[in-house]
């Protein structure tokens, strides 16, 4: 039997797929479609201390391959997640992964206390990266000195698994992964997405009312598999890779790339069942590699023999 | 626990024996296309073999549709069940959908040919509350906005309730199964833009001269669907004359099943703040006096 588990820190998970946060609600939406058991974990929607509004509609577009969005981070603060979707997520037997965004270190830090009271969160993803705040989220991911003080405080006050969330939108993703690390994350998580916009030529307005979004879908997998390739070089911690996956073969080549797990965000509104098909597709292609395990294929890229058929070309 | 299965659950009834439309329990199903009717240059019913799907629909609710595998366009489409399709013995074989070729879902779906598949994920979001055993039922549409009133209709004379539909299009091309209604006793008051059928002008014209030759002891339910400013036109109309309006509201959509908050409404209780509530979970239908139009 193939084994699709995989570890994260401390963390084993069953399988490498995450629903990733802001694309599965609080996961409890999808209990009548979905046994959110299946999943190796469910990162929740990202988390302010008090609860948010979010923005006016209209808050996503389509483009082609995939999508912006601007929701704006509409959230019913960490108290009530706690008290209202953590047990019936627990009940449901899931892995629990909280996303939470601040707008300042100490309220990272507020909310992960929180969490490490309530007992039964699995792990804490730290937004760094939400393109679609005025406070918070990138304002702390586009600085390495952000990255580094957000992961520091809430590793002081918490030993659940910290994995900070990067931003793509940076020159060097590979160095805010080093700072993350270099402040005591277990892993780190990319990326979220891309800085967009989309026009409507005919009004000459934005179509999304926050006027910029972030770009998701398969249109980014090929950035965001280089960016965790480039991350797989500069740190030794877990990646958890994402963007645009729809496919086991794109999970696989997360993984490939160096991705320990993987989020799967936009493929869920296309497809509410992906999770088993996915699943399908990752244990015949173990089968079809003669492989035990997942685990034997993450990073395992290969560099040396592409390089070689290079200098054997020219 | 077994994967990727959706756990049963019972819909209870009221006291009228309509169902409570709140439990949900959406089905994924690859449907075939049955047939395509093309109704004029813009407007065709796509039939799909969806009967899992169908059985479970109640008036209001929808489906999300997705015409082609690729990536692009990458979403579903939201879209209320038109119709439930019945073979001879009275069998759902499945449901069907009334399209407006506007964008490129739209025009996909205008085109599909019997036996291609759609993707149908479904019965989705809450469906219209049933009016009480004395009420009258007036529905309201435009456009394209008919598509949830067939069903309603046929639950509404189901329960023997006085039923009128209000319609208005653009002309007299543009408006669609009125033998339909009529056939089932619905009192048809139809309106064009251009006047080349029934009354010329906007929808709300007959509507507030039949909320004025109403006495205001005789109950009446409103339910209205089509372009925002109709709706909201129609509640400010019916409020003005005591009456409370369900409107169906047609948001841009992720997923439908509450996961991105793409679909929000911002609708208010008195006094209170606005809030923002996801149309695919808590609507699309909607108590119209709560709508924050302004903000919509």
């Amino acid at each position: 039997m193939s084994d699709l588990s995989v570890t994260i820190g401390s963390l084993r998970l069953g399988n490498p797929l995450i629903a990733a946060s802001g694309c599965f609600g609080y996961g409890v939406e999808y209990a009548d479609l979905v046994a959110l058991d299946t999943l190796g974990g469910i990162a929740v929607k990202g988390l302010f201390l008090e609860e948010r509004e979010g923005h006016p509609p209209q808050r996503i577009v389509e483009t082609p391959s995939g999508m912006l969005n601007a929701i704006g981070l509409q959230g019913i603060g960490v108290r009530r997640f706690v008290a209202e979707k953590l047990p019936e997520l627990k009940q449901h037997g899931a892995i629990v992964v909280v996303n939470i965004c601040g707008s300042t270190v100490g309220e990272y830090a507020e909310i992960a206390r929180i969490l490490d009271d309530a007992d039964s969160v699995d792990a804490i993803e730290l937004n760094i990266s939400c393109p679609n705040i005025s406070k918070g989220g990138m304002m702390f991911g586009c600085s390495l000195d952000g990255t580094h003080d957000v992961v520091a405080a809430v590793r002081r006050v918490t030993d659940l698994p910290v994995m900070p969330k990067l931003t793509p939108n940076v020159t060097d993703v590979a160095s805010f992964a080093v700072a993350a690390e270099e402040a005591g994350a277990d892993a780190v998580s990319l990326v979220n997405t891309f800085l967009a916009t989309a026009i409507d030529v005919e009004t000459r307005r934005p179509r999304l009312s926050n006027v910029l979004g972030g770009l998701s879908g398969p249109a980014i997998r090929p950035i965001a598999v280089r960016m965790v390739h480039e991350c797989r070089q500069a740190i030794k911690i877990p990646i958890v890779g994402m963007g645009g996956i729809m496919t086991a073969e794109d999970v696989l080549e997360f993984m490939i790339a160096g991705a320990t797990a993987v989020q799967v965000g936009t493929a869920n509104f296309v497809d509410p069942l992906i999770w088993d098909k996915l699943l399908d597709g990752l244990r015949a292609y173990l089968d079809r590699h003669d492989l035990p395990g997942l685990t034997s294929v993450i990073g395992s890229l290969e560099l040396e023999e592409r390089t070689a058929a290079c200098k054997s070309s020219s | 626990m077994p994967t990727g299965h959706r756990r049963k659950t019972t819909r209870p009834r009221d006291a009228t024996g309509l169902q409570v439309y709140s439990a949900r329990m959406p089905v994924d199903v690859d449907a075939v296309v049955i047939s395509n009717t093309q109704l004029s240059d813009f407007y065709n019913v796509v039939a799909l073999a969806a009967p899992d799907v169908a059985r479970q629909a109640r008036p209001g609710q929808f489906v999300m549709v997705k015409p082609d595998q690729g990536y692009d366009p990458l979403l579903r489409r939201p879209f209320s069940v038109f119709e439930i399709l019945r073979d001879q013995d009275g069998e759902v074989t499945g449901l069907s959908l009334l399209n407006k070729r506007i964008g490129v879902t739209t025009r996909r779906l205008y085109d599909v040919a019997p036996g291609e598949r759609v993707q149908c994920l479904g019965p989705l979001g809450q469906a219209f509350d049933a009016p009480a055993a004395d009420q009258q039922a007036w529905m309201v549409a435009g456009g394209v906005g008919l598509a949830p009133f067939l069903t309603l209709a046929e639950s509404l004379v189901e329960h023997s309730l006085t039923t009128r539909l209000f319609y208005g299009g653009r002309s007299a091309d543009d408006l669609f199964y009125l033998e339909t209604f009529e056939s089932l006793g619905v009192t048809l008051e139809l309106t064009t833009d251009d006047g080349t059928r029934g009354h010329h002008g906007l929808v709300t014209g007959p509507l507030q001269r039949a909320l004025e030759a109403t006495s205001p002891t005789t109950s009446v339910r409103l339910y209205s669907c089509g372009p925002t400013p109709m709706m909201r036109a129609v509640t400010e109309l019916a409020a003005a004359h005591g009456r409370s309006t369900d409107v169906s509201l047609e948001q841009v959509m992720g997923c439908g099943l509450g996961g991105c908050y793409s679909c929000v409404v911002p609708v208010t209780e008195s006094g209170q703040p606005t809030r923002f509530v996801r149309s695919c979970l808590q609507g699309p239908v909607f108590d119209g006096g709560r709508v924050d139009w302004n903000q919509l």
